[in-house]
């Protein structure tokens, strides 16, 4: 796959990202919002959940899936089976795959967290109408694709016919300039967007990203970007694909790209123009993810914290493992905290090891587990008792959404996470840069 | 679908996620009879073992916002709930809802005309809801063709058996 720039896809009028992948999708010229498309899929992921397309898709009664070749299945929120019931859905998955000769089966041993997976085999290029059973999603609009999340009795009838309808998208346009000061990073700028847009600010929309801030990130970066529009009620959240771009898709793109930029002149129903200079680390505060204000109006609080999670597909990526372990060398975790780490995939857990970083984290007193979903979503691993409180890297802190419904959960850059396992409470990570 | 639905109505308050419709502890049962035992079990804890077949569910803003679990709206179909109304929905729990056959209506300015117990009247193609027992009411949009139609065949799985039954065929790549 050579790198190619922006492939002209004609359209009368200017149009963004997401109304010109769809138009293609659905194969027209030109879309406007609030139009329903039926949007040819290209990729369709599966995890834990597709265990339950398994049923409609055979009551729907097509014979075969559509493409076997463009659906991945990656389990990842109980690997291995921690209890019999996760159990159960990964065999319905084995052997639906098995009878339906689907072989891109990320299984345990090969697994990652889905999203992750996607990303590092280059199953989602530019252009590309991706969907997965699972809301973050999202996070593969980083390579200029629309990426959605879709539930399991739609994924069935995506599988048996290669397409759904979707509405298309008023796009919201989030231009961002300026640079990342130390111990910030582009978690604390979605924190701060999504303090801005709220979670309901883009319920239904497309979010795209663009300005010489979001042109400087890595993909793993962006990623990170994207995953948390979920949290802001987005269909999708995307970035237009560049040099960085092409150069990470290079040599795992599994599929043609069909890349496209937004129009100069394309139709934005709201724009956010952010600079970053001087902006400080960002916390997301218990019960919502838009619940968001500077770290340090809370690090002379004292915010005890029972455990810290360093782990999910916002940011496990081995870059984040890296800054963390960074920030941790020569430090112990605080007494009486849980540190639990948890890289996105089993080849970050292999670069994690050829590293030194799990030996840095384990010696230091943190745990450092198999990749999965983990404590992330309160149904496997590192969940919470009632009243206490957890500094985590991942995306969300509902009420409930990592154990006890009154649990506390503070969202955080990675760094972040780790500044408050070494404190034993919210604390400021440029104090050990 | 019926075309008017009435029932005695539950209330919830904005940004029901999903979390606490069905808490991720649940999240590897599949089997709706035994999800619907747990369904609100943080939102709204007397509903589940309370909730009669029939009986609608009126939320306020960003109605089931969160993950893409479908067990949410599957608990509530199991259930039997006629209709769900709120101000407005997060976009996966809307599309699962609708797919899964649950007539789901966004009725801004819905939540503030109903009290728990108080029965409520949708009618689906006139885009109106009403309070029986006040008489207050508020108007909506109604859903698109596609959406009316996918609701009439009975959710997603009726309709996509219909069409691969009339010949539909992948669309080519
Ligand atoms: S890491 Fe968390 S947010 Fe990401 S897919 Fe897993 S459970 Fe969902």
């Amino acid at each position: 796959m050579s790198a190619q720039g922006p492939n002209a896809i004609r359209a009368d009028g200017g149009q963004t990202l997401a109304e010109k992948i769809l138009a293609r999708a659905g194969g027209l010229d030109h879309v406007v919002p609030g139009q329903i498309v039926e949007g040819r899929v290209d990729l369709a992921m599966m995890h834990e959940q597709g265990a339950q397309t398994v049923a409609p898709f055979h009551e729907m009664g097509a014979p075969r899936v559509w493409d076997p070749d463009r659906v991945v299945i990656a389990i990842d929120h109980w690997v291995p089976a921690s209890t019999e019931g996760a159990a159960v859905l990964h065999r319905i998955l084995r052997q639906f795959a098995k009878e339906q000769g689907l072989t891109h089966f990320y299984d345990v041993g090969n697994h990652g967290i889905c999203h992750q997976i996607l990303a590092e085999h280059g199953w989602v290029v530019p252009g590309d109408l991706a969907v997965g059973t699972d809301s973050h999603t999202n996070m593969l609009g980083a390579v200029g694709a629309v990426a959605a999340g879709i539930g399991p009795t739609e994924m069935a009838a995506v599988l048996s016919l290669g397409r759904l309808w979707l509405r298309v998208p008023p796009t919201l346009h989030v231009r961002v300039r300026g640079s990342f000061g130390k111990g910030v990073y582009a978690k604390d700028l979605i924190l701060r967007i999504l303090g801005e847009v709220k979670t309901t600010g883009a319920t239904y929309k497309a979010i795209e990203f663009s300005g010489p801030t979001i042109s400087a990130l890595t993909m793993s970066e962006r990623f990170t970007i994207c995953n948390m529009t979920t949290e802001m009620g987005a269909k999708c959240g995307m970035i237009a694909p560049d040099a960085t771009t092409y150069a990470f898709l290079e040599k795992i793109a599994k599929h043609p790209m069909h890349p496209v930029s937004p129009d100069k002149d394309a139709h934005y129903e709201r724009i956010i123009d952010i600079d970053i200079d001087g902006m400080e680390p960002m916390v997301a505060c218990p019960y919502s993810p838009d619940n968001v204000r500077p770290l340090m109006d809370l690090v002379p609080k004292h915010v005890k914290v029972d455990q810290v999670f360093l782990g999910s597909c916002t940011n496990a990526r081995i870059d984040d493992l890296r800054e963390g372990a960074r920030i941790l060398k020569g430090h112990k975790v605080a007494p009486g905290v849980r540190f639990i780490v948890s890289p996105a995939s089993t080849s970050i857990y292999k670069q994690a090891l050829d590293e030194g970083l799990i030996e840095t984290f384990t010696e230091a007193g943190g745990v450092f587990t198999n990749s999965s979903c983990s404590a992330c979503f309160g149904g496997n691993m590192g969940i919470l008792a009632p009243g206490e409180v957890c500094a985590s890297s991942s995306n969300r802190n509902f009420p409930g959404r990592m154990g006890a419904k009154d649990a506390e959960i503070y969202l955080l850059s990675p760094a972040a996470t780790v500044a408050a396992a070494i404190r034993g409470e919210l604390a400021d990570p440029r104090e050990f840069l | 679908m019926r075309e008017v639905i009435e029932g005695r109505v539950w209330t919830l308050p904005d940004d029901v996620d999903t979390d606490q419709i069905i808490s991720g502890k649940y999240l590897t049962v599949i089997d709706p009879n035994e999800l619907k035992k747990h369904v609100f079990e943080i939102a709204l804890p007397e509903f589940a073992a309370n909730a009669h077949p029939g009986d609608i569910v009126v939320a306020g803003v960003n109605m089931g916002s969160g993950s893409s679990r479908e067990h949410a709206p599957q608990a509530l179909k199991a259930i039997g709930v006629g209709a769900i109304v709120a101000d407005s929905f997060a976009r996966i729990f809307f599309r699962n809802a609708i797919n899964v056959g649950i007539p789901t209506v966004e009725a801004p300015g819905v939540r503030k005309i109903f009290e728990k117990g108080d029965t409520a009247r949708i009618e689906m193609r006139g885009g109106r809801v009403q309070n029986l027992r006040t008489g207050d009411s508020v108007s909506f949009p109604p859903l698109p063709a596609h959406l009316l139609e996918l609701l009439e065949a009975g959710g997603l799985v009726e309709k996509v058996k219909r069409e691969l039954h009339a010949g539909a065929t992948v669309s080519p790549r």
